[in-house]
């Protein structure tokens, strides 16, 4: 077991379960910085993931699929900041509707697709290829886990370093930052709130699909019903647990993806697999408690008792 | 009735009929015979006395569920968990009637009891980290539901599984199912006690003290704060009463005749159908059976459709999401109701300047 | 051009400019949407290089006109011409393109980022195609600032400087977005004696160089001092627009408030009693870990009130809270009636018959969705008059309620209104009401008449001396200098977590004296009749 563990294999599989979360957790993030939180990451990614198997099979290419995916999870991201945002509807309920949409939506779409109610073993859909990285690949250890990944993994890691360097580097970063922190600060120099958190909540949905694209499209090479699984939440708690920044969220997702891994890997022993199930959310529990008590006391501290 | 709770009733109901209407137009899209298929869905639960038995049985578990959301919510810990607590519920009650052996009436009410203890502690858990951690009641609600679903389906295979039906437990024995009130439907004595719940429910939040605390904590903590109210003892005793009747439901559910083994290895959504419950009673639970008949209604008619024509029963849920997003948006049709509002204020200037 | 006026000969030029009419607003009507109308047919018009005041009370529809003009809110009806055109203004952002800029009462600045990124926020200046030139920022924010003789260092975090900076950082926010037409919504409600001066300076500025200022207040002095014209405002109308120099401050504020304003009660004599609130080398942090309360130790007597002023933010809340049980970390004792507190509930300490008037209404002091019967019993829902063990006494609580509405002047339709419906001044009777209905031995009122009309304020400052005069407690916080000099029986002046000066003998101490004590400019060494044993 322990010699299991710290094989390059286990670590290669820690970057591939971190995948989804890392993408789901980097649109939370995003949105959270806008001040909204994007409970409907949950929906997203699993109306994505099925979206993920339809358009790559209508295209016959991963990546129009995953293009048209992505367009697809930011319109749902639009759709939830019109109602946030222009009806006023309350976030958390606004995403339960479309977490709800996406539980039954997407078991009748795949039906009306495939004739098929549990997967979509029928649709010949594409999957995101492995990519070898040429030189890493030869490096001992390391290589074996940075190379031969999945091309979504790559495309998460970049995409850490690209949402980090959007939300203190550029213009619009620093907006969205600003409307999240003080909003009618914002709106007082004529930023437009309204504007900057449908730009943040799009963008939060085109991350999120991009996750549950993975999930297809990588991660397995079919759509199965929910199989987003409580992914999108355990991205909330990592997201939040991160600070809400890119690079915070990143590994607290690793932390999670290490759970799964490991999950994963127990999958193999004679511990019951129900109980295997848990590991991950229960992780996430546990790390959630943890990283709550230490800010709790860190205020109390300042506070001067 | 003032103008503006009129307004609301009828932007409610114009929200319900918006989503059916979109609704249909999905099953125009789905379907090789949408006319039949939306037919089924409409008349479907009015055909036979059996269906409406259906429409009437269904409303038990979402009664349950919707009241103990409701509770929670006024007081504004938003704790999902009710999930995980009915699913709970639901095992603990096929445990106490396959383990304990008790004879007819003491066996159902030994293990709806129990249930609804199971429930209370599943539920509190938020409510302790929130306390204790700080952690937020809704991340940690949603992580122990999957907690609960992996948990039973342990237990379910681990000690109550009956090997030659694969994932289901024991047939449940005669003396712990609950008895059937209208005879040729599977009406049974957990409709009264759903009832009796949320009249109950809407006693406790509108005429208890605790009750009082509660919803002064959840329009305004800071408020309730300063008023001397302990905020601990209202976090952790509205989620632990919305647990107590989420592990009833789930209790009352399996033990009622339409199921005779525990089977749940799926979370059922009960939980989730709990929050349009509650948003169309508006956090009251005397308003829950109301709200619950509406989606018992259309849930029943949904499966009619499903088995005759070519729509599934999922529909439902897209329903359900758009209602919930339209009757949540307080700016929907807010250009009507502010020209209303403004016009009898209008209105009021005029008769003052008469006087 | 028309006619250059009547000033003197050293402004003929300025005052040729002043009679170009830059902006006016025409018969405009707002209703909110809970029914409230906050402009009922409102007129003005502004002339460049003019400071004009918009005078009125809290509530009577100025800082509405002013949202309607920045695009905040919308108008009902009415109309707005700019330069002579009409126009719309459908957001700030619309505003500001059209060079109006606005001040808010509550700063509109992102404590997080410096004050280089707080001014160039919305129009910031980019290296490349994608990214920010902080260095550009940093510099163009530096200019502007030197360019209108501002004091600021840009590279300071806006949450690490003082209120009075961040008020100019407002303004040049609003001068770097190239404002013609300044709104400066109550600027010196935050602001020491001291720091207004130095507004007034950089306002006349300004004003002088072309600028229109649009100066919210309700102080006339302020008005007398710098404004050129003011309209004046009463209840959602507008009272006409004046020369400042042709208009008495009487006249200005019989037409404010339709009576003059009485300042002065008939008070007896205070009765101090016993000793029933010490506190003892008290010290707060605030949850940032700054210390907002410094080893603070005084006593409070039954029968007299003690008035605390000062510019807030200088510890008042952070006090206010620790003697009410609000926050429990804080070094030192507070002993109430003999009982040291430190352990106790807020449902203990108010037990003691203590009273508390918090000073946001909105944010503690009621449940706006709650009616106002739900709103009036939740400090007293436990007594045995109220309810069982278990159950509420809804009958016994509906006739109190009744009571309390008619003894307390509360308009309303009945106790079934929900309290967000009630106007500022009604709302702060409910929780006033609710408050002294207990019977308190101590009352605690933190700013009890903030933004409510004079008839309430007048009533519940009548109801605070009724209760010393019958042996109460009262510890009095407000930043209406006029409340505190007309009704403390004792004054003390909070700077910086301290009492930088007690005065038992309130009458002889002049408004210009408790200015300086305020800004921290004196310091009494030695201060009598804080601790009586």
């Amino acid at each position: 077991m322990l010699q299991n563990l710290l094989s390059p294999d286990f670590f290669n599989a820690i970057l591939r379960a971190t995948t989804p979360i890392l993408f789901a957790a980097l649109a939370s993030s995003v949105a959270s910085k806008s001040g909204i939180t994007n409970m409907a990451l949950e929906g997203i990614m699993l109306f994505s993931a099925l979206f993920g198997v339809i358009f790559s099979a209508m295209s016959g290419n991963w990546a129009v699929g995953l293009l048209l995916t992505m367009a697809a999870g930011g319109i749902i991201g639009l759709l939830l900041a019109f109602f946030v945002l222009n009806l006023k509807t309350d976030e958390i309920l606004a995403a339960i509707a479309i977490n709800l949409m996406a539980t039954g939506g997407t078991v009748l779409l795949m039906l009306a697709v495939s004739g098929d109610r549990g997967s979509s073993t029928s649709i010949a859909s594409q999957s995101v290829p492995r990519l070898v990285i040429p030189l890493v690949d030869r490096i001992p250890f390391l290589g074996q886990i940075l190379s031969g990944q999945n091309g979504m993994t790559y495309l998460a890691l970049l995409a850490v370093a690209v949402m980090h360097l959007f939300l203190y580097k550029t213009p619009l970063g620093l907006k969205i930052r600003a409307v999240g922190e003080n909003k009618n600060a914002a709106e007082s120099v004529g930023i437009s709130a309204r504007k900057i958190q449908y730009i943040a909540l799009i963008l939060s949905g085109v991350l999120a699909s991009m996750g549950g694209f993975f999930l297809s499209g990588g991660y397995m090479n079919m759509f199965t019903k929910d199989m987003s699984a409580g992914k999108g939440y355990i991205a909330l708690a990592a997201s939040a647990m991160g600070g809400d920044t890119p690079v915070g969220a990143c590994l607290v997702s690793l932390l999670f993806g290490a759970a799964q891994a490991l999950a994963n890997m127990m999958q193999l022993t004679d511990i019951p697999h129900e109980l295997i199930q848990m590991v991950p959310y229960l992780t996430t529990l546990v790390g959630l408690g943890i990283y709550s008590y230490a800010g709790l006391k860190r205020r109390q501290k300042l506070a001067g008792k | 009735m003032n103008s503006a709770k009129r307004f609301d009733m009828f932007r409610m109901l114009f929200s319900v009929l918006i989503a059916l209407l979109i609704s249909f137009v999905i099953i125009f899209f789905v379907s090789e015979e949408p006319v039949t298929a939306i037919t089924t869905l409409i008349t479907g639960p009015f055909k036979s006395k059996r269906n409406m038995g259906n429409v009437i049985e269904s409303m038990v578990p979402l009664i349950f569920t919707g009241t103990g959301v409701c509770i929670m919510f006024s007081a504004n810990q938003i704790n999902l968990a009710t999930e995980g607590g009915f699913h709970l519920g639901g095992l603990v009650a096929a445990a106490v009637a396959l383990k304990l052996g008790l004879p007819a009436g003491l066996s159902p009410a030994a293990a709806i009891c129990l249930a609804a203890l199971a429930g209370a502690a599943f539920c509190t858990i938020p409510a302790i980290m929130k306390i204790k951690t700080g952690s937020p009641e809704l991340v940690s609600s949603l992580m122990i539901n999957y907690l609960s679903l992996w948990l039973c389906t342990f237990i379910l295979m681990y000690t109550l599984q009956d090997p030659s039906v694969g994932s289901a437990s024991y047939k449940l024995p005669a003396e712990s199912e609950l008895p059937v009130i209208v005879k040729g439907t599977n009406i049974h004595v957990g409709l009264l006690l759903a009832l009796l719940v949320a009249v109950l429910g809407y006693v406790f939040l509108y005429k208890t003290r605790t009750g009082y605390e509660l919803r002064l904590t959840g329009e305004n903590e800071s408020f309730a704060r300063y008023s001397g109210i302990n905020i601990v003892k209202v976090v952790l005793i509205s989620q632990m009463v919305g647990g107590i009747i989420a592990g009833m439901g789930g209790g009352v559910e399996l033990l009622s005749p339409i199921y005779s083994r525990f089977s749940w290895t799926a979370l059922l959504g009960y939980g989730w159908d709990a929050i349009i419950i509650c948003t169309l009673a508006k956090k009251n639970p005397l308003y829950t059976p109301l709200a619950a008949l509406f989606l018992a209604y259309l849930r029943t008619g949904a499966s009619i459709m499903a088995r005759y024509t070519d729509v599934t029963l999922e529909i439902v849920q897209i329903t359900q999401g758009i209602i919930i997003l339209l009757v949540v948006a307080e700016q929907f049709l807010s250009g009507m109701k502010h020209r209303m509002i403004a016009k009898e204020a209008k209105a009021s200037l005029k008769e003052g300047e008469v006087a | 051009m028309e006619t250059c006026g009547q000033s003197g000969p050293e402004r003929v030029e300025v005052a040729c400019l002043e009679n170009k009419t830059v902006l006016q607003m025409n018969h405009i009507m707002k209703i909110y949407s809970n029914g409230v109308v906050a402009n009922e047919d409102v007129s003005i018009e502004l002339k460049k290089g003019e400071i004009h005041a918009l005078l009125g009370e809290n509530g009577a529809g100025k800082s509405t006109l002013m949202k309607v003009l920045f695009g905040i809110e919308s108008p009902d009806e009415g109309q707005i011409l700019l330069d002579g055109k009409e126009t719309q203004i459908r957001s700030p952002q619309d505003a500001i393109s059209k060079g109006i800029g606005m001040v808010h009462q509550h700063f509109m600045l992102v404590p997080s980022l410096t004050v280089a990124e707080n001014i160039i926020l919305g129009v910031e200046p980019r290296k490349g195609l994608y990214f920010i030139d902080m260095e550009k920022a940093v510099q163009e924010a530096e200019e502007i600032a030197k360019k209108y003789n501002f004091d600021i260092d840009v590279r300071a975090k806006v949450e690490e400087i003082p209120v009075g900076i961040k008020q100019k950082v407002e303004i040049l926010k609003a001068l770097y977005r190239g404002a013609d037409i300044l709104i400066l919504d109550e600027p010196t409600a935050v602001l020491t004696p001291q720091e207004t001066d130095e507004l007034f300076i950089q306002l006349e500025k300004l004003r002088d160089s072309g600028h229109t200022i649009i100066f919210i207040s309700h102080k006339l002095d302020e008005i007398k001092r710098i404004c050129d014209r003011a309209t004046i405002m009463r209840s959602g109308r507008s009272m006409g627009t004046y020369e400042v120099k042709d208009i008495s401050t009487e006249e200005m504020s019989r037409l404010m408030v339709g009576r003059e304003v009485i300042l002065t009660f008939d008070k007896k004599p205070a009765t101090p009693a016993a000793v029933v609130m010490k506190v003892r080398n008290l010290s707060v942090r605030n949850g940032q870990g700054v210390l907002k309360v410094d080893d603070l130790s005084f006593d409070l007597r039954g029968g007299e009130i003690l008035g605390i002023a000062g510019v807030e933010g200088n510890g008042q809340s952070e006090l206010i809270d620790s003697l009410t049980g609000l926050n429990k970390s804080y070094r030192g004792n507070i002993y109430i009636k003999e009982t040291d507190i430190e352990k106790s509930s807020i449902k203990e300490i108010r037990e003691l018959k203590l009273a508390h008037i918090p000073e946001d209404r909105m944010t503690s002091g009621c449940a706006g969705n709650l009616n106002i019967l739900e709103n009036l019993f939740s400090n007293q829902y436990t007594d045995a008059a109220y309810s069982g063990k278990m159950l509420l006494k809804m009958k016994k609580i509906q006739e109190r309620s009744g009571e309390l509405i008619q003894e307390y002047l509360i308009k309303c339709k009945s106790y079934k209104q929900n309290v967000g419906m009630l106007s500022g001044g009604n709302i702060q009777k409910v929780i006033v009401a609710r408050e002294f209905s207990t019977g308190p031995d101590i009352i605690i009122a933190n700013q009890p008449t903030r933004g409510v009309d004079v008839g309430a304020a007048e009533f519940i400052r009548r109801r605070l001396l009724e209760f010393r005069d019958a042996g109460c407690a009262v510890l009095l916080v407000s930043a209406d200098l006029n409340e505190v000099f007309s009704l403390s029986d004792r004054l003390a002046v909070m700077y910086k977590g301290k009492f930088s000066g007690m005065f038992t003998n309130v009458e002889a101490v002049t408004e210009e004296e408790l200015g300086q004590y305020m800004l921290g400019l004196k310091h009494q060494e030695k201060q009598e009749g804080m601790i009586y044993e």
